[in-house]
């Protein structure tokens, strides 16, 4: 089974991730019942404080969770990359289950029980800590066995931001649509959950049955954790040397790009720790600003107007300039391109440009009056999409344009539904499917270079970036893109075979 | 004196007054058993005297002192209270149950346990076989036995009972009625019991006082009262068989 012999391969890397996994939802489920167990019962006590405090920890539970990750990720001392910002996501959602069942365990202890303690003589501490505790706690162990449930499985949201466990694997087989990867974090993830609500349903069956008193259960929670902490100290705090954190967002070609830096500065002698499959751009420019990325591959369209909100130069040349000093003055490198150029690409069937001599968009104009187009629902509405370009091309199809979603584009091009569509430049579609990419001669399209951005600081303390970076520049075409990215994502390779075969090809080249 | 009620009155918020103008006098070592039909007042009247209410008119004092001067938790800790509905705290064994008090007052573990046994025999169960249970494998009965016990835990000068046989089949009624006048003879418990059964008021109380629409219309000896030409009273006396010659 595939699965079976993937966790085989990467048994060290499993361990690992699960180890995270479990940290992670084990430290933030602790760190909410330290903060909801007081807040349940102070909200039980006090009607009207406690309506306030279930309102807040039920609002918190409705913000997705990708989107807490995100307000979270550039606040200071809780944000960044890495499991902080994590912990603090996932206790943020452990809270609800703790509080609410705090509240309805001492709200709901019988009123008979209660006034018998308070007719005996009881002070309020003592009916608190005597009566109103004990007899909730099997209510708060339940609120504390849902909150793991839903915590194991958010946790895997983690890997979006770098801080490990089983979504990365989870993540990583999304990027590549490789389900034996997605199974290989999926079922583990699967299987904590399972047992984490098994030993904590039996612990809260003994609670309620008397059998376990809460010093007991204290004394076992007190236990696991010191375990967990050494673990903790083993997978954190294991002699770190000084390491260049390479990141990338979360599809193919970036996570090919990541590995390519990440070997690439290996080569050089540098010691690399990769966060690839990050969330974002967003996140992936946070990080590198924050200091918690010190490299990673962006394009100069987005650089220019996702990252900086400003319009981008349609020459390819000054747009990598304005990336490069809009870079500079926020503490970042942006070093020469990578040689492809990832924009949108107007495509047609090979056959057809090789009987009809198609080389550039504006060779379509004879022959589009009797052609159907093919163009995403986005590509199609916005100014800058399909209008600009039969406005700029003076273009005049047959029919008109078929809206279509971009995973099932290519295919039908292939298949013939449509005559000719916009992809992506450097799909791997284009070449598994026998399409021929048509030059943008009139610069209709921005430019989408690849270029790696660096932190100016990692950059002069670690030489060894600057170097292998530079061997890099303009090595990269986008035929060279599209094979790797079809390597990965129709052959299924592993992106690290991929990669090392071809820096091996650019060592062989001569120098440019 | 050690109860005195002073033309007492309480009103819950918004609600008809549930006690209107109670005076009583209960003196140390006596057996005042009150009757009245459910929502009379009765369960009013005894949170009156540990404090559990405070009075909206006239006063209450309890050892001479009024209870809005005496500290709650000192109060209570010298009143042993038996409910209706018991009360047993379910997550402590049955020792656990009797010894609270003590150990709130802080006695040593040992003396705590020693007493807890001593009570639970009183009552007529065995500790070896009931100290280390917990209240829901005890029958209605026994848990009631119990609860007296733990209401007597450091000897408290008065106990309140509110409809404390009132689960309890005739037979074990009759049984836990008859060990409560043993354990009263002995320690010289004050003790104030409200039930809705005038048999039962006859046969526990040394007086017996009626209470309807939240007034006490009378209280004397039981034969006192079974002989009131009052016709509320009468009403209440009709209903039952006359008290047993004493």
């Amino acid at each position: 089974m595939a699965v079976w012999r993937f966790w085989i391969t990467h048994r060290s890397e499993l361990g690992l991730l699960i180890e995270q996994h479990v940290l992670l939802v084990f430290v933030s489920t602790l760190a909410a019942m330290a903060v909801g167990v007081p807040a349940g019962v102070a909200a039980a006590r006090r009607p009207r404080a406690g309506r306030a405090i279930l309102s807040i920890a039920s609002a918190a539970q409705t913000v997705p969770s990708l989107a807490l990750l995100g307000f979270l990720l550039p606040l200071p001392f809780i944000g960044g990359i890495g499991p902080r910002t994590a912990l603090v996501a996932l206790a943020i959602y452990a809270l609800l289950p703790i509080v609410r069942n705090t509240v309805t365990g001492i709200s709901t202890v019988d009123p008979a029980v209660v006034e018998a303690g308070v007719a005996m003589g009881m002070t309020d501490r003592q009916l608190l800590w005597l009566v109103q505790f004990p007899l909730a706690l099997p209510s708060i162990v339940a609120g504390i066995r849902v909150a793991t449930v839903i915590g194991v499985g958010t946790a895997t949201i983690a890997a979006a931001i770098g801080a490990g466990g089983l979504g990365e694997y989870i993540f990583r087989g999304l990027a590549m649509v490789d389900t034996t990867t997605i199974l290989a974090g999926a079922i583990p993830a699967a299987a904590l959950a399972l047992a984490a609500d098994g030993s904590l349903a039996w612990l809260q069956q003994r609670m309620t049955s008397g059998r376990t008193t809460p010093a007991t259960a204290a004394r076992a929670v007190a236990a696991t954790l010191v375990v967990l902490a050494v673990g903790a100290a083993i997978v954190y705090a294991a002699p770190r040397r000084e390491t260049i954190v390479i990141g990338s967002k979360n599809f193919t070609e970036q996570v090919i790009l990541g590995e390519l830096l990440a070997q690439a500065i290996e080569a050089e002698g540098g010691s690399v720790t990769r966060k690839l499959n990050l969330g974002g751009t967003f996140v992936c420019d946070r990080g590198v600003r924050a200091g918690e990325l010190d490299a990673y591959v962006e394009y100069t369209g987005t650089a220019v107007s996702a990252v900086f909100h400003e319009t981008v130069p349609r020459d390819s040349q000054r747009a990598f300039e304005r990336a490069r000093a809009l870079y500079a003055s926020a503490g970042v490198t942006a070093l020469d391109p990578l040689g492809f150029n990832n924009t949108f690409a107007v495509l047609v069937r090979a056959s057809d440009a090789g009987a009809r001599g198609l080389r550039t968009i504006e060779d379509l104009r004879p022959v589009a009056a009797q052609w159907t187009p093919g163009f995403g629902h986005e590509f199609l509405q916005r100014d800058d999409g399909y209008p600009g370009l039969v406005r700029t091309y003076g273009l005049r199809f047959a029919s008109q344009p078929r809206a279509m979603e971009l995973s099932l584009i290519y295919r039908a091009l292939a298949d013939g539904q449509v005559d000719v569509i916009a992809g992506d430049a450097t799909s791997a579609m284009i070449d598994a499917l026998h399409l021929t990419p048509l030059a943008d001669n009139l610069h209709y399209f921005p430019p989408y270079d690849a270029f790696p951005v660096v932190r100016t600081a990692s950059l002069l303390r670690h030489p060894e970036i600057g170097r292998a970076l530079k061997r890099l520049a303009g090595r990269l075409s986008d035929a060279d893109m599209r094979a790797m990215n079809a390597a990965v994502d129709v052959q299924h390779r592993d992106v690290n075979v991929v990669v090392r075969e071809f820096l091996a090809r650019v060592s062989a080249a001569p120098p440019l | 004196m050690i109860v005195r009620f002073d033309n007492v009155g309480y009103q819950y918020p918004g609600r008809a007054p549930a006690l209107v103008r109670v005076s009583l006098a209960v003196e140390p070592g006596e057996i005042v058993a009150l009757v009245g039909r459910s929502g009379a007042g009765k369960s009013t009247l005894l949170k009156l005297v540990n404090r559990l209410l405070l009075p909206t008119s006239g006063s209450v004092a309890v050892e001479g002192r009024d209870t809005r001067e005496w500290n709650a938790i000192a109060l209570r800790r010298r009143i042993g209270y038996v409910f209706q509905e018991v009360g047993l705290f379910p997550h402590m064994t049955i020792e656990e149950n009797v010894s609270i008090v003590p150990r709130l007052e802080r006695w040593p573990p040992e003396r705590a346990r020693a007493r807890a046994h001593e009570l639970l025999t009183l009552v007529g169960l065995d500790p070896a076989g009931f100290a280390s249970r917990r209240p829901r494998e005890l029958s209605g009965g026994q848990r009631q036995r119990v609860g007296v016990a733990r209401a007597l835990a450091i000897d408290p000068p008065i106990l309140l009972m509110d409809e404390p046989f009132g689960a309890l089949d005739p037979v074990t009624r009759a049984e836990v009625r008859h060990e409560l006048a043993a354990v009263q003879k002995r320690l010289h418990t004050t003790i104030i019991v409200v039930t809705h059964d005038i048999a039962e008021a006859f046969a526990l109380g040394n007086r017996v006082g009626v209470i309807d629409g939240g007034e006490l219309l009378a209280l004397g000896t039981p034969v006192g009262v079974a002989q009131s030409s009052d016709p509320r009273i009468r009403a209440f006396v009709a209903a039952q068989p006359p008290p047993p010659p004493d």
